[in-house]
């Protein structure tokens, strides 16, 4: 009889709660009962309230244990769970689970169905069939085939992929470059670190074929510190694509040349800003460049660079391969495909969603996430990221949509969404997102520089009760500055958070100072 | 190198010990070569020696032909890079919103309360450097924080004495 597969992902946040734990203790425990078991250290499925989820294959497909810890590994043999018996941890066949089973999984396939770094296992679940069609394809067609798919870049400017490929396959010059941001550093974000740590020749795949689509025959990946998993797989798939040929000076034997090399970020949130990642790349600090030139013409080094978000890339080989129509297919309006939903925060059943563009926020909230994880009313929820509004309960019928979002003074970023049930002070939100704006602004123009620690002083006076009126007329003119007098989405974009705290909760914003928590 | 090479340094780095120094040249021979190259040495000089010593500054810089300015000025942007020494373990805590919203001030408190430190500092037994960051990617499953390279996720009060002291346990093994 053959081994029992058994999955328990190596994910970061899997791991955040005890996974390793529970490998270790699943191999001692079949040791002493004399089971034969394969262990497969897989990618999160995104269940993320379920992790450690424990998987194992049976003939019916894979049936899901979860959350289990060392502790539960005991019984779960004792049950039988190996021949998938019940227990209750059981959760039944994991693609079954209504939160795994009404998802479009585009980008994310693959995520936690396969071993990350087994490069076999990639390309037995699909993998390089996008390069493939790439490699057969002109330059100008793979461009083609990504503006005809829609897809905007998915690291929170949503600016149509293709356009800045067609920019860069436009502009002669003797070396050119594929940048991926992984600087994945919104609050309430991880579909990045997920997909590199899950998937990562997904990402290498996509890099080569922007690589093949402009002539750039070199990449690198920004990675930040605060990933050193995601770091590990990144190196182990490279490695293992330099070996079979899916990197280096001859393609496949195509004769094409793409290299690719992973750099660390040293925890500058402003390096998510793609001129600032750029100047980081060069050895130079994290400040914003003036625009133009635009980088996809002058870019890394001076030289023309596609540079783009992790999931951008990572979706670009499921579009070469099923073709720009099947993904454009999926999406509303102008936000065509897919986008990997992060929930996150206060919220009972937190994780990874990808739904195509359209479903509300509180389908997110509700269907999907539970509620809040404290089972408190939820009062507000941050969308994306740092620089993203806080939505009141009114607002929850927005469609995630690039457009929706702008019309509400929001924005959809890069996908995050974190919850705070009702014991959130709103004020101490609006002052932390200036303070945050402090801490990371590159210090290159005067309103973020300045305005941002201006407005903490601001917002502790109106807090304090002092002359509020005039504290608040003073907050709402330096808002206006920081919008349209900073070089960049940092100081451009503070003043969301801070005035839809204000302007959604401004009963928090007159509390008697001496109710308030300190900060 | 050649011992005028290593006079030469011992003069600029005259705080840095002889291994200090030897590790500090041995990464810019290794790394100096490769485009932008400073961020990868700074990373590679705070991960042998556990921070990167004033007069790192000075070898950096000769090294990649670039001025003293330029080089202080990239290390004291970016937040990671520690300038003193000190700390067996780094501990970072999550103060970013999704970490806030489950209790992650709470957590922060306790932190600088129990250990007897402020952020950036380190607990006078030299077991446990304190640090904040913004954001590790474990949203869903905070309060989070991260020792040395590993993540914990769900940390609460009782959670976080542990593993400090289980931090602590391994750092006299």
């Amino acid at each position: 009889m053959s081994a029992t597969r058994i999955h328990v992902p190596c994910d970061a946040a899997a791991r955040s709660v005890g996974s390793d734990a529970t490998a270790r203790a699943i191999l001692a425990e079949a040791k002493r009962r004399g089971v034969d078991v394969e262990l497969v250290r897989n990618g999160s499925r995104g269940l993320l309230w379920l992790e450690p989820l424990v998987e194992v294959s049976t003939s019916a497909g894979r049936v899901a244990y979860g959350p289990v810890q060392a502790k539960d590994v005991e019984g779960l043999f004792a049950a039988g769970f190996t021949s998938g018996k019940p227990h209750s941890l059981a959760l039944g066949l994991t693609e079954e689970i209504a939160y795994f089973k009404n998802q479009e999984r585009l980008t994310f396939a693959r995520v936690g169905l396969t071993d990350p770094i087994s490069i076999q296992d990639y390309i037995d679940h699909d993998g390089f069939r996008g390069l493939k069609r790439a490699l057969a394809l002109e330059p100008a067609a793979i461009v083609t085939a990504v503006t005809a798919s829609g897809l905007r870049g998915r690291g929170g400017a949503a600016f149509p992929a293709g356009i800045k490929w067609k920019t860069v396959l436009g502009t002669s010059a003797d070396q050119k470059y594929v940048v991926c941001n992984a600087d994945e550093g919104d609050s309430g974000t991880f579909s990045d670190r997920m997909v590199m740590e899950g998937d990562p020749f997904v990402l290498i795949e996509g890099m080569t074929i922007a690589g093949l689509a402009t002539g750039a025959t070199h990449g690198f990946i920004y990675l930040r510190w605060e990933y050193p998993d995601a770091h590990r797989a990144l190196n182990a798939a490279i490695s293992a694509a330099y070996a079979h040929h899916y990197l280096g000076d001859d393609i496949q034997g195509s004769g094409r040349r793409f290299d690719l090399e992973v750099r660390l970020g040293a925890g500058a949130y402003i390096c998510g800003e793609e001129t600032s990642l750029l100047e980081s790349l060069e050895g130079k600090r994290g400040q914003i460049r003036y625009k133009p030139p635009l980088p996809a013409i002058q870019g890394l080094f001076g030289k023309p660079t596609v540079i783009n978000n992790v999931i951008t890339l990572a979706s670009v080989p499921i579009i070469l391969d099923k073709g720009a129509e099947y993904y454009q297919h999926f999406g509303m309006g102008r936000s065509r495909g897919t986008l990997p939903i992060q929930l996150a925060g206060n919220i009972k059943r937190g994780g990874l969603i990808e739904k195509a563009f359209g479903i509300t926020l509180r389908e997110l909230l509700y269907d999907y996430g539970g509620g809040s994880l404290s089972g408190r009313p939820i009062r507000a929820v941050q969308v994306g990221g740092p620089l993203g509004a806080y939505l009141p309960e009114s607002q929850f019928d927005t469609k995630l949509d690039y457009e929706a979002f702008a019309e509400i003074k929001g924005m959809l970023g890069h996908g995050g969404i974190v919850v705070f049930d009702d014991s959130v002070d709103m004020a101490a939100q609006a002052r932390y997102a200036m303070e945050f704006c402090a801490i990371e602004s590159c210090g290159k123009c005067t309103p973020c520089r300045i305005g941002s620690t201006r407005g903490v002083e601001v917002i502790d006076r109106l807090i304090a009760g002092e002359n509020p009126a005039k504290q608040a007329t003073l907050l709402r003119d330096l808002c206006e500055t920081m919008t349209y007098g900073s070089l960049c989405a940092l100081g451009g974009l503070t003043p969301y958070p801070v005035l839809s705290a204000i302007n959604h909760f401004p009963e928090d914003f007159a509390k008697p100072a001496r109710t308030r928590v300190p900060a | 190198m050649t011992k005028e090479h290593t006079a030469t340094v011992g003069s600029i780095g005259r705080f840095m010990n002889r291994a200090q120094t030897d590790a500090v040249l041995n990464v810019c021979a290794r790394l100096k070569s490769s485009a932008g190259a400073l961020m990868p040495i700074l990373h590679a000089i705070q991960s042998e020696l556990g921070f990167v010593p004033h007069d790192a500054v000075p070898v950096v810089a000769r090294e990649l032909n670039l001025s003293i300015a330029e080089v202080h000025g990239v290390l004291s942007f970016y937040h990671y890079f520690r300038k003193e020494a000190g700390g067996r373990h780094v501990v970072h805590v999550c103060r970013a919103e999704a970490c806030q919203s489950v209790g992650a001030t709470a957590v922060e408190a306790h932190a600088k309360r129990t250990l007897g430190i402020d952020f950036h500092g380190t607990t006078r037994d030299g077991a446990i450097r304190l640090e904040p960051v913004y954001c590790l990617g474990n949203c869903a499953l905070g309060p989070s924080i991260m020792i040395d390279d590993t993540l914990y996720g769900r940390v609460s009060t009782q959670r976080f004495d542990e593993l400090m002291a289980g931090a602590r346990a391994a750092g006299e093994a």
